[in-house]
């Protein structure tokens, strides 16, 4: 763990340039090999040449999302983990996923919609009504939030809504094939223009994160001393969950439910930076877009020529670090 | 007046008969029939539950007749068992890990049968779709597959015991794992085996046969027979650890062994029926509420409303939206994760 304010500073500038390398390698590697002459030759003077719109209009697009949802995935794993008092909490865990892929896949099939914006945006919408569905379902009841009852309301309702899509889809081949590899989570093929659709929610989430970190560090004392301390708490814990939503919904509008970034990147980063959330927030936005990239390059390459939808390799990472935390147990408070 | 009606068979089968667990088990298996009936009886062509009857025992018109037996009752009877083979699988579960949450669905269990499946469909098809090895070997590839699974979870899940906080969570860990080897398995292969598994998952009986029947009902019924002989283990195993051993039972291997009949009823089911989730978690607690919790008598409850809720969920999705079928399995999911979420606030100690 890095002590001293200023170790933390040269450990954020180092992840900096790993971010930087790591889209870079994002850009350079995959099927069709690319020097990184071509690639700058693509970047700063497109001659219009096979390999030069490869990395214009497929490889740079793909890195920057998942940079950004990287990013946005793992701050809104944080903040989640804070609002909830739970270590496992995360866009995934939650049915904000499994909720944004029910409404993208009840668009298709009843209203035939195939263009990319409207389905992103029927996904932002969806993970926005899933979380609410979570947050209000948990938020009931005598002893409101507890870590258990919101992990398993949230386990439900990804449950429900997943049965309901796949019964959906069994009834209709058509939109399987459009979306299936959409709802396994993938930064594969999408446009920059999706990514532009969403991007100032995006930034200005991350923006509002950034500044709501001082208050978050005070949430985390329990209700009783951020009041005391003279925190309004519900207006805070409100627009936490308001950047969440952004965060996530954002995320899933782009690239389908990408799992498990949001629940182990904040783990990660508190290895790292600590439980300030002022340091720990900028360090899951980096971590959560190194993480991205690499499971989005290695997926590339786990079933050469075809790919992999980044979200299974996410998976794969992710489920020893769930049940390794499982087993540690989330009953704190 | 006495409270209970002893039934002794043998040395090993002997039960206390609550009398209230009598007159529910007799309506239970009155509204079975009656649903039963009525699912044989509906669809395109329509039957009355008499007419249905009276062509089931080769009386009526002979159209009637084929429709029914060639058609309707081997799907009816697939869901009926897989119905019968989940609740007891998860009442099996419950009352050995004891906790009311648990269920072949939430460990991943099922999700194990699943995978497992996708990939014996995966590997053994040819470009026709049709298998290239028996059907025989499916329930065997869903057995082995809820067995992994199972067994993953309780490896990963013991750490000096087994809280069962712990194996609910390890739980949903592990069935993550099994949905993304699942989609990553039809993510791979050709579209149409992904639909054919898409439909498979999310658990329905269209298409079963008389095939299916004959390879499932020895499975199912045998291991129901077994789990009725098992009850008391269970019984014991809910009292906890210490006094269990205290009785004189051999814990730890029973546990085993109970894991065995659980994930072997799940796999039997999730074969032929594929993925009909929350009837584990569903009906166990249905059974409990209407008999109490000794097992003599849990058990064949929860089998009987394991039956209708999978019988009804498929006659819904047969008619709601007729001609097209929903699979019974989104049912199943519409009424049980509510459920689920309802059990959360009954259980607040948990």
């Amino acid at each position: 763990m890095l002590a001293t304010n200023r170790q933390k500073m040269v450990g954020l500038i180092g992840l900096l340039i790993v971010l930087l390398a790591a889209v870079w390698m994002s850009i350079v590697c995959g099927y069709t090999d690319t020097s990184w002459r071509q690639a700058v030759a693509a970047l700063i003077d497109n001659d219009g040449s096979n390999a030069h719109l490869v990395v214009a209009t497929v490889r740079l697009p793909r890195a920057l999302i998942a940079a950004a949802v990287g990013a946005s995935l793992a701050m809104a794993g944080a903040l989640m983990q804070a609002l909830t008092r739970n270590p496992l909490a995360s866009p995934g865990i939650f049915g904000i996923n499994a909720g944004a892929g029910f409404f993208i896949v009840v668009m298709v099939t009843f209203f035939s919609i195939s263009s990319l914006q409207m389905l992103s945006w029927v996904a932002f919408m969806g993970a926005a009504m899933a979380a609410l569905i979570v947050f209000v379902i948990s938020a009931a009841g005598k002893d409101g939030l507890t870590p258990l009852k919101m992990t398993l309301a949230g386990t439900a309702v990804s449950a429900l809504f997943a049965s309901l899509t796949q019964g959906m889809l069994a009834m209709n081949e058509k939109a399987l094939e459009e979306v299936l590899f959409w709802l396994a989570g993938s930064v594969a093929g999408r446009k920059l223009e999706l990514l532009a659709a969403v991007f100032p929610y995006l930034a200005a989430a991350w923006l509002g994160t950034l500044l709501l970190a001082r208050h978050v560090n005070i949430l985390m004392m329990g209700d009783d001393v951020a009041k005391g301390l003279g925190l309004r708490t519900n207006v805070i814990k409100a627009a936490v969950a308001l950047l969440v939503v952004l965060l996530a919904g954002g995320s899933v509008a782009v690239a389908g439910p990408i799992g498990f970034i949001g629940m182990m990147v904040p783990h990660m980063a508190r290895a790292l930076a600590g439980v300030d959330h002022r340091w720990l927030l900028p360090y899951c936005a980096l971590l959560g877009g190194i993480l991205l990239l690499m499971a989005d390059i290695g997926a590339r390459y786990v079933l050469m020529p075809r790919e992999v939808p980044v979200g299974i390799v996410t998976a794969l990472l992710g489920v020893p670090f769930f049940i390794y935390i499982a087993r540690r147990g989330i009953a704190a408070k | 007046m006495k409270k209970y009606i002893t039934v002794r068979m043998g040395k090993h089968i002997s039960f206390f008969y609550d009398k209230k667990a009598v007159a529910v088990l007799a309506a239970l298996i009155a509204a079975a029939v009656l649903l039963f009936l009525i699912s044989i009886g509906s669809g395109e062509m329509r039957m009355s539950p008499l007419e249905a009857a009276a062509a089931l025992l080769g009386y009526g018109e002979e159209i009637h007749q084929t429709v029914i037996v060639t058609f309707r009752l081997p799907r009816v009877l697939v869901a009926w068992m897989a119905g019968m083979a989940l609740a007891v699988a998860g009442a099996v579960l419950q009352g050995m890990v004891r906790n009311p949450l648990a269920s072949p669905d939430v460990l991943g269990i099922t999700g194990g049968a699943a995978a497992s499946v996708v990939a014996f469909l995966a590997l053994f098809s040819d470009e026709n779709n049709s298998l290239t090895v028996s059907i025989h070997w499916l329930p065997l590839a869903a057995f082995l597959g809820a067995t992994a699974a199972a067994w993953f979870v309780y490896m990963l899940a013991w750490k000096n015991g087994l809280a069962p906080l712990r194996l609910v969570l390890v739980g949903i860990g592990v069935s993550a794992l099994m949905q993304a080897l699942t989609t990553l398995l039809m993510i791979t292969g050709p579209i149409y085996r992904a639909s054919q598994a898409n439909v498979w998952i999310t658990g329905s009986v269209y298409g079963a046969s008389w095939k299916h029947v004959s390879l499932m009902a020895p499975w199912v019924i045998g291991l129901l027979l077994l789990a009725i002989l098992a009850a008391r283990h269970v019984n014991v195993q809910e009292l906890g650890d210490e006094l269990a051993m205290g009785l004189g039972g051999a814990v730890e291997r029973q546990r085993l062994g109970l894991v065995l009949l659980s994930t072997a009823l799940t796999g039997g089911a999730v074969a032929f029926a594929g993925g009909i989730g929350f009837v584990g978690l569903m009906a166990p607690h249905m059974a409990r509420r209407l008999v109490g919790s000794a097992f003599g008598a849990l058990l064949p409850t929860a089998a009987l409303l394991g039956g209708v809720l999978v019988m009804g969920a498929d006659l819904a999705g047969r008619l709601l939206l007729a001609p097209t079928e929903i699979p019974a399995g989104v049912f199943t999911a519409a009424i049980g994760a509510p459920y689920f979420i309802y059990l959360l606030y009954q259980n607040r100690k948990a």
